[in-house]
């Protein structure tokens, strides 16, 4: 080996958020080398995938639109992550954010009421939160883990919207597809940009980023949960409560989840669908590491992320890629950040040439 | 009547089996003391990588090959990340998952709506005569029986064996056994790349076995199971068995409840093993005691020293 590494006194700062950078260059890297393996032109394939979505309005509206659910959810999640509460089934909560504000204007079909649209966040919000609340309870109650629980709740949530648009919220003159009515006007976020998929519920997103600063960065709760995430049994000693860590954690992100859910089927959905995220849920954990739990790195991160979906999609109409290489990719920007996050507590340092060895056998030859 | 019940068992047996391999490795990997949380997509890339080497005129058992290299490869990647860079084993079994299920639908389009002839049923003679017992337990595809196999040999492995006493030595307390001059993350390494290998069988078991055809995402949680399993069992090999086989009669009760009469969604019945693993989680997480005294002591914590 050329180099070594060498515990840092303190950790690096700047690697910090130096690593982010270094760990999306490499995955642009590593993507350009698999375009190259699949037999296209690396740089063409590079335009399609990275330049060519957000080249007009249209483009830049839509990134915003994606990066919007993703910057909520990993805001929510870095608020218990940071006290180690491991939400992993944002995916789940965001479904039942889009049952509950969902149901709400299938319901109040018809309706012109101004009043439907904010009650259909707070559903959204609450039915988020609940779903957050079980695995909340069985945590701090029976000890139970919360990734599985998060997780199992999520494919319980994505079989009971299955459900519910194949039965009872299913529309009668729906040609027997598994959906509801299209919302009415009352029930869906009025645009931002016309012309363009582009709606009020960014607008949400972004009072929320000034609020989860607060939280994190002010406020005593926010405070001490990351004790308690930092340093378990200072956070003990100084009587901060880790249960409370857990539930506010969970509740938080569960209801962040849910209103992002309401986002989607009161935005570009429109109906309930029997999926209500492309997988959202999941990547707004890695947009939360991407962004070092830190609000304004999560905005970074959301809109990085939201350029790999469209440049998924568009690789998949330009260059007859498989959609799945957003996937790809994703999961290949957190293997890189997790790695380089080393950097952060150690350097490489060049190995100095080996000497000593050489150097003991010529003594004992002059001996 | 008979008939029926031993047809039924021999459904739960098939239905248990993936989870056997990926929650048997899962454990040796979780007692040398490492958690992988990225079983599930370490199944569902061996189950893409036995599926496209049997489509491609590879032989099944190529397949089977295929799928615990594939399943490998990945675990590698994961100890690479979390026992060479120290990153956050949650992190990075999570990472790992996300990537699996992204590799396997982006590799496995190719494949999609393909047929392959899977395993087929192997008698085993005298002992499929036994009544009841004979025909569910050994009327069965051949990688049900490898099951068996892997079963019998970890119990032993961990138990009767010096490989198996150093692996635990290494989860409980790795800083003695670093100091006795074990080669603490070399042994981590091995139990998490074995791990891997289990679950790219467990993958290639459900696309060559239980049902010969590629889906994306065809594991649809089993992976997340299999690490719940390990939970349930209490690290222990057998319970693992039981556990697998319990979960696998769940799910064979959802597909028999609407011929049994009950008039329930197929989706609510589908929700039944997911169900089932949270209230047996919650059963036995509550009892800490014997979650503290039978879980590796070093389970999910670095080893900092040389290794």
């Amino acid at each position: 080996m050329m180099f070594k590494l060498e515990t840092r006194p303190v950790p690096s700062a700047w690697m910090r958020y130096l690593s982010p950078v270094l760990a999306a260059l490499l995955t642009l890297i590593c993507g350009m080398v698999l375009f190259a393996a699949l037999g296209r032109a690396p740089l063409e394939a590079f335009e399609v995938f990275f330049l060519s979505p957000v080249q007009d309005l249209n483009g830049v509206t839509e990134l915003l639109l994606k990066a919007s659910p993703l910057c909520l959810i990993a805001l929510g999640l870095a608020i218990g992550f940071r006290a180690n509460v491991w939400n992993i089934g944002a995916e789940g909560q965001l479904t039942l954010g889009a049952i509950f504000g969902g149901t709400l204007a299938i319901g109040f079909d018809g309706s012109s009421s101004p009043w439907l649209l904010p009650g259909m966040v707070l559903a959204g919000m609450l039915g988020g939160a609940l779903w957050a609340a079980m695995a909340a309870l069985l945590r701090t109650r029976f000890n139970a883990n919360e990734i599985l629980v998060t997780l199992m709740l999520t494919y319980i949530a994505k079989l009971l919207l299955g459900y519910l648009v194949d039965g009872p919220l299913k529309d009668p003159n729906g040609q027997n597809f598994p959906q509801s009515i299209m919302f009415g006007d009352a029930a869906l976020f009025p645009m931002l940009v016309e012309g363009t998929r582009l709606n009020a519920s960014a607008l949400l997103t972004v009072l929320a980023v000034p609020l989860a600063w607060l939280f994190l960065s002010k406020s005593f709760a926010g405070y001490q949960m990351q004790v308690g995430g930092q340093a378990p049994a200072a956070a003990r000693y100084a009587g901060f409560s880790e249960s409370r860590s857990i539930w506010l954690g969970l509740l938080i992100s569960g209801a962040a989840a849910g209103l992002a859910g309401v986002g989607e089927v009161a935005g570009p959905l429109g109906q309930l669908q029997p999926s209500a995220s492309p997988g959202y849920g999941f990547a707004a954990i890695i947009v939360a590491f991407l962004g070092r739990l830190h609000p304004v790195g999560i905005v970074l991160a959301s809109l990085l992320m939201s350029l790999l979906y469209l440049g998924g999609e568009s690789a998949q109409m330009s260059l007859q890629l498989p959609n799945a290489i957003t996937g790809l990719f994703q999961g290949m920007l957190l293997f890189f950040l997790l790695g380089c996050d080393l950097l952060v507590n150690y350097r490489l340092r060049r190995r100095q040439p080996v000497v000593r060895a050489s150097s003991t056998a010529a003594a004992k030859v002059e001996a | 009547m008979l008939d029926h019940t031993a047809a039924l068992l021999a459904l739960t047996l098939s239905a248990g089996t993936p989870l056997v391999f990926a929650a048997l490795g899962e454990l040796v990997t979780e007692k040398s003391g490492v958690v992988n949380l990225g079983v599930e997509g370490m199944m569902l890339v061996g189950a893409i990588a036995a599926f496209a080497t049997v489509a491609s005129g590879g032989s099944l058992w190529a397949g089977v090959a295929a799928g615990a290299v594939a399943g490998m490869g990945m675990a590698l990647i994961f100890a690479v990340l979390a026992l060479s860079l120290q990153a956050n084993q949650y992190a990075s079994g999570l990472a790992l998952s996300i990537f699996g299920i992204g590799l396997s639908a982006f590799v496995g389009k190719a494949w999609l709506g393909t047929a392959i002839q899977g395993f087929q049923p192997v008698s085993l003679p005298g002992l499929s005569a036994i009544p009841l017992l004979g025909p569910a337990l050994f009327k069965q595809t051949p990688m049900v029986y490898l099951a068996f196999l892997l079963f019998a040999a970890i119990s032993w492995l961990l138990y009767r064996s010096k490989a198996g006493l150093v692996l635990r030595a290494v989860g409980e307390s790795p800083e003695s056994a670093h100091a006795i001059g074990y080669a603490v993350i070399r042994i981590r390494y091995m139990a998490t790349l074995f791990g891997g290998a289990c679950c790219g069988v467990a993958g290639a078991y459900l696309a060559l076995s239980y049902t010969p055809m590629w889906v994306e995402n065809m594991t649809a949680g089993a992976g997340w199971i299999a690490l719940a399993l390990t939970v349930f069992a209490t690290w222990r090999p057998l319970r693992v068995l039981l556990g697998a086989y319990l979960f696998g009669g769940v799910t064979i009760l959802q597909f028999h409840a609407q011929g049994l009469g009950v008039a329930i969604p197929s989706q609510l019945l589908s929700m039944l093993p997911y169900l089932a693993t949270i209230v047996v989680l919650v059963l036995i997480s509550r009892n800490s005691q014997m979650i503290r005294l039978h879980a590796p002591a070093s389970l999910g914590k670095p080893f900092l020293g040389g290794g």
